[in-house]
């Protein structure tokens, strides 16, 4: 089994022409200059607020939106596809090897279609089975491992809570038998009791189909329990990236410090001492010079608001994008 | 402080009852949410009745509703109400008094109807009367009702002596069938212009938006009033070169020129429809799901056709509904000021035209009957198009 | 002398699906300058519980005829139950009770400025003038922590970011000096990072203005960071009710139990996350007896499936409604 990793992006941007009227046109460049390894097997967090781009990083790695600049490699030991420049027959094999599950479980499943036929889907319109019975038995299989029966299958989907559904998406995604999967903040509009339930299901279904699962979201208790890996973004750009236990153990930019201050604490008495971010977000039109973050962060100083900093990664695959991260992380320590 | 105490309801029907609604599909869904609405339920009722009684008018009407079935003897006659008893004692069979007309000096030697107590005319079911052909190809001549020896006006005649309900069974028919291929012709247009547009936005979006605008905002009555005039012309006809499709002019029949009109009628009113539909693809366009069909590489055609149509088949038959009675209207409105049929066909725009004198207003207000008929009609397809689309709308998922 | 009373508040929604039970004989009370969490998933009935303190529920909502709501204000007591009209309502709905939601941009009008809507409400609650108006807004709008409140007070809703719209609305409630201030959800749509700073707020807050504040969230965190006492809602029922640090270090109901196993904690990285088995059960098919009996890992037998659990002192001012408890159990 290679070492090397399932996605491997290098400068990776996204960039949207908007359309602001008759003549007015600007660039928005979701996502910038992302270069990250997702190793074979693994459970890879992408962490961060609005305006991250972290959807958009997950549905360029999906073909859903045009990679503008950078490359991106798929190598899953079989095939290699340059994922910036696919042609239309290899574009149509990624698309088995990869998919995607989407936040919003009322939204994501069309409201006129049986689930038998939702899950069956993917696998009609790329030709994977050939006869029905070959689609409804594949059905049942990956539906009973979502813990979806037969009496399930004949139903709609608004017999279903928001639970059940995720589930439904989530046998969706996974009939064609695919390597790699995009979770998008797949448990966010869930209840507390059912997204341990639905992490669990996605823990179970990696182990046992060997599956690579890039994570998606905005709650870091939720990828810290769930990761391996997580790389926090801010602004379209990647600010930290690290083995989970690593960046709970020293997290190393300020955004993550405020990151982990601004989760409310479960305990009354730990009244959050850490410090507090001010400040909005910049709008992702209208970005700041220099380190995206340094119109909140505590720390800038000028090289801040004038040049981006690099990202720097450390033997231990420990990366980070800030000018003062050592002498930070050296004060800390003293 | 009493608690309470839930109560388990019986399993069984509990159950079947939930399974039935689990697996209900979105026209099973809305058609039971349709019917809870009772004004919905009542106005497709009145809706049935009344395109029933259009589709066998000729059957169901006692008289040839044109010239050919006049009464010359009770023209201007009031309605006459079939009765079971009269001053003369009762009987079992409904029956009508016969009438008789004279030149009165009093009157100035105007014809006056007189109504003749003594003569009664039994009613008869199922006779033999004009001649008709039901639908346009069924031949008979059976009528449900009729009276012999003396003719039957239940709503009273026009100054022609035509019997005024008959003809407003035919011009329900007439009304319903101008509705149709307009309608049919609006939504077809409808369909395909702004399901295009619907579909790939864009720069294609707003060049047939400029289009489709355009084509509203002509003015539809000089419109017609140029139709009219070209259709009328000698010698006019629509084809190409030597090669004629339609012998216009004078000797145009009615029922070709019934046909021409629907044709304009759904020739204008296509932009509504299409930009509904333009609207439907755009916000279904945009859903979760058809992304993740999209992304399994699912082609447009089948993203249309197993995405896109069925969920916006709903709204459009709600749209097509609600279409109908504008056809209707406008097909009035224009044969009232003459621009649209003429007569012998009925409608009631062609009907209404003999009542715009003084004289009817203050005399026979009895030709203003069909009237309600077409109120009825209208508002039951309002009423229907509202229902439905009440019932088709709350399929959004609520949490 | 409490703030507020709720006595056995029972609501029913009539529906084309037949009649469904959102809250279900649920009583609290709360003092004046008191924080209250109320907690619970989909379903139950938090929301709509807070919405029937100023009796903001549609047309097809039943209350039982045992529903007692009564505000103690300083012109005496308010039985909203008896209130009939909208101008009776007055006094209560912006008046002596507010109320901010999830989605700040829902509560803004679109088409009037933000200044404009904050004085008119003013207008309507107190007899300043126009000037007045203005100037209490605008002390209220920086108040809050927006920058530059005086051009503020004159931009669109759409003009702010979303932590400052959410920051408008609660200057737009506390204008009013309400004595109860209702929160549904004012943090969820917001990023963790604003969160954090609206949650400040709201605490300053509290201590100036001495109100009671009813909290509504499905975050537990929140709750334990703002709230003095807690109460937890499942499928329309309060389940358990307690000071915060009695409810989240020793919670009595298996729910609750439940609801705090599955929250992934920071502290212990790798502990696995641990679901409350099931599904919470649609409000068309409330479970007889004990409303959580058929999620609960703790069920004791028949008795939980027949009978409707009532409350148990557990400990002072902790009480919790289960079969399992005994009167003062305690700690």
């Amino acid at each position: 089994m290679s070492d090397t990793p399932l996605i491997s992006t290098d400068g990776l941007s996204v960039t949207f022409r908007i359309n602001a009227g008759a003549f007015k046109k600007f660039d928005l460049k979701a996502v910038e200059g992302i270069s990250i390894d997702i190793p074979k097997g693994s459970f890879f967090g992408i962490v961060g607020e609005s305006g991250s781009g972290k959807t958009t990083l997950g549905r360029a790695l999906l073909k859903a939106v045009d990679i503008s600049e950078g490359t991106a490699t798929y190598d899953d030991g079989e095939v290699e596809y340059d994922l910036k420049d696919l042609s239309k027959v290899d574009l149509f094999e990624y698309r088995k090897r990869a998919q995607l599950i989407f936040q919003d479980p009322y939204a994501a499943l069309s409201p006129r279609m049986t689930v038998r036929d939702i899950i069956a889907e993917p696998l009609e319109v790329m030709g994977i089975t050939k006869t029905r019975t070959d689609t409804d038995e594949r059905v049942r299989e990956i539906a009973a491992k979502c813990r979806l029966n037969l009496e399930h299958l004949r139903r709609f989907p608004h017999a279903f809570s928001g639970g059940q559904r995720q589930r439904i998406s989530i046998a969706r995604a996974l009939v064609s038998g695919p390597k790699f999967i995009v979770a998008d903040e797949s448990v966010a509009a869930l209840d507390v009791s059912i997204q341990a339930d639905v992490l669990n299901l996605l823990k179970q279904i990696q182990s046992e189909m060997g599956l690579t699962f890039m994570f998606i979201s905005h709650d870091l208790s939720v990828v810290a329990h769930t990761c391996d890996h997580v790389a926090v973004m801010y602004l379209g750009r990647i600010v930290e990236s690290a083995t989970t236990s690593e960046l709970f153990a020293q997290p190393r930019h300020p955004y993550t410090k405020a990151l982990f201050s601004a989760i409310p604490s479960l305990d009354p008495d730990d009244r959050g001492t850490a410090q507090k971010l001010e400040g909005e977000i910049p709008s992702p039109t209208n970005q700041p010079p220099g380190c995206k973050f340094h119109t909140r962060c505590p720390f800038a100083i000028d090289i801040c608001k004038s040049t981006e900093p690099k990202l720097e990664k450390s033997p231990d695959g420990h990366a980070v994008s800030c000018h003062r991260w050592q002498e930070l992380l050296d004060e800390s320590a003293a | 402080m009493t608690d309470t105490t839930a109560q388990s309801p019986a399993p069984q029907d509990d159950q079947k009852s939930k399974e039935a609604y689990f697996t209900a599909s979105q026209r099973q869904l809305i058609w039971a949410r349709f019917k809870k609405q009772r004004a919905a339920m009542i106005a497709a009722m009145v809706l049935i009745v009344l395109i029933l009684s259009g589709l066998f008018a000729p059957f169901l009407s006692p008289y040839d509703p044109t010239i050919a079935g006049r009464d010359k003897d009770y023209t201007n006659g009031a309605p006459q109400m079939p009765q079971f008893c009269d001053s003369n004692g009762c009987s079992l069979r409904p029956f009508i008094h016969a009438v008789t007309r004279e030149r009165s000096m009093a009157t100035n030697f105007r014809w006056v109807t007189k109504v003749d107590e003594d003569t009664r005319l039994p009613m008869q079911f199922f006779v033999r009367g004009d001649r008709y052909k039901l639908f346009g190809f069924v031949p008979g001549n059976i009528h449900l009702f009729g009276v012999e020896g003396g003719k039957i006006h239940l709503f009273g005649t026009d100054e022609d002596g035509q019997d005024i309900f008959s003809r407003t069974l035919h011009a329900v028919w007439t009304s319903m069938q101008v509705g149709t291929i307009g309608v049919v012709i609006a939504f077809v247009l409808a369909l395909i212009i702004g399901g295009v547009a619907g579909y790939y936005g864009g720069w294609i979006d707003s060049i047939i938006q400029m289009v489709t605008d355009a084509v509203r905002v002509v003015p539809v009555i000089p419109l017609f009033m140029a139709i009219s005039a070209i259709i009328a012309a000698e010698g006019s006809r629509i084809g190409i070169g030597d090669w004629t499709l339609v012998e216009l002019g004078p000797g145009l029949s009615s029922e070709g020129r019934f046909f021409i009109i629907s044709i304009i009628l759904g020739l204008v009113g296509w932009p509504t429809l299409a930009r509904r539909v333009r609207t439907h693809l755009l916000t279904e366009r945009n859903q979760e799901y058809v992304l993740a069909a999209q992304l399994c590489g699912a082609k447009p055609g089948h993203v249309i056709r197993r995405h896109l149509l069925p969920s916006f088949t709903s709204y459009i038959i709600v749209d097509l509904v609600i279409s109908f009675p504008y056809m209707v209207l406008s097909e009035t409105a224009l044969s009232f000021i003459g621009l649209g049929l003429k007569d012998p066909v009925s409608s009631l725009g062609v009907m209404l035209q003999k009542a715009t004198s003084a004289d009817v207003l203050l005399n026979y207000q009895w030709y203003f009957i069909p009237v309600i008929f077409f109120v009825a009609l209208v508002m039951a397809f309002v009423f229907v198009g509202d229902g439905l689309r009440d019932a088709a709308d709350p399929y959004s998922d609520s949490h | 002398m409490s703030l507020l009373d709720v006595e056995n508040l029972t609501l029913q929604f009539r529906t084309d699906e037949g009649i469904i039970t959102a809250v279900d004989n649920v009583s609290f009370s709360l003092e004046p300058g008191e924080v209250m969490g109320l907690v619970g998933e989909s379903g139950s009935g938090k929301s709509v519980t807070a919405k029937s303190l100023m009796k903001l529920n549609p047309g097809n909502a039943i209350y039982s005829d045992d529903t007692k709501i009564t505000l103690h204000l300083d012109s005496g007591p308010v039985d909203v139950m008896a209130l009939r009209n909208a101008r009776e309502m007055e006094v209560v709905r912006g008046g002596a009770v507010s109320m901010i939601f999830q989605e700040p941009m829902a509560s803004f009008a679109p088409a009037i400025s933000i200044g404009r809507q904050m004085v008119e409400q003013l207008l309507v609650h107190s007899d300043m003038n126009k000037k007045q108006a203005k100037d209490l807004s605008i002390e209220m709008l920086d108040r809050v922590g927006i920058s530059d409140a005086s051009t503020r007070f004159d931009q669109y809703a759409f003009e702010l970011s979303g932590g400052m719209r959410q920051r408008a609305m609660i200057a737009m409630a506390l204008s009013t000096k309400p004595k109860l201030l209702i929160a549904d959800e004012p943090t969820t749509a917001l990023d963790v990072t604003i969160q954090a700073q609206v949650i400040d707020l709201m605490k300053d807050l509290v201590t100036e203005f001495n109100m009671g504040i009813i909290f509504i969230t499905h975050d537990l965190g929140v709750v334990a960071q703002t709230a003095d006492k807690v109460a937890v809602m499942y499928l329309g029922r309060m389940v358990e009710q307690g000071p915060v640090r009695e409810v989240i270090r020793h919670p009595h109901h298996p729910y609750t139990q439940g609801l705090i196993a599955a929250l992934p904690k920071l502290d212990d990285l790798e502990a696995p996350l641990v679901p409350v088995p099931g599904d919470i059960p649609s409000p068309l098919e409330r479970p007889p007896g004990c409303v959580f009996h058929t999620r609960c890992s703790k069920i004791i037998g028949d008795v939980c499936k027949t009978d409707v659990p009532q409350w148990v002192q557990t400990a002072e001012n902790h009480r919790a409604a289960c079969h399992l408890c005994e009167e003062g159990s305690g700690a």
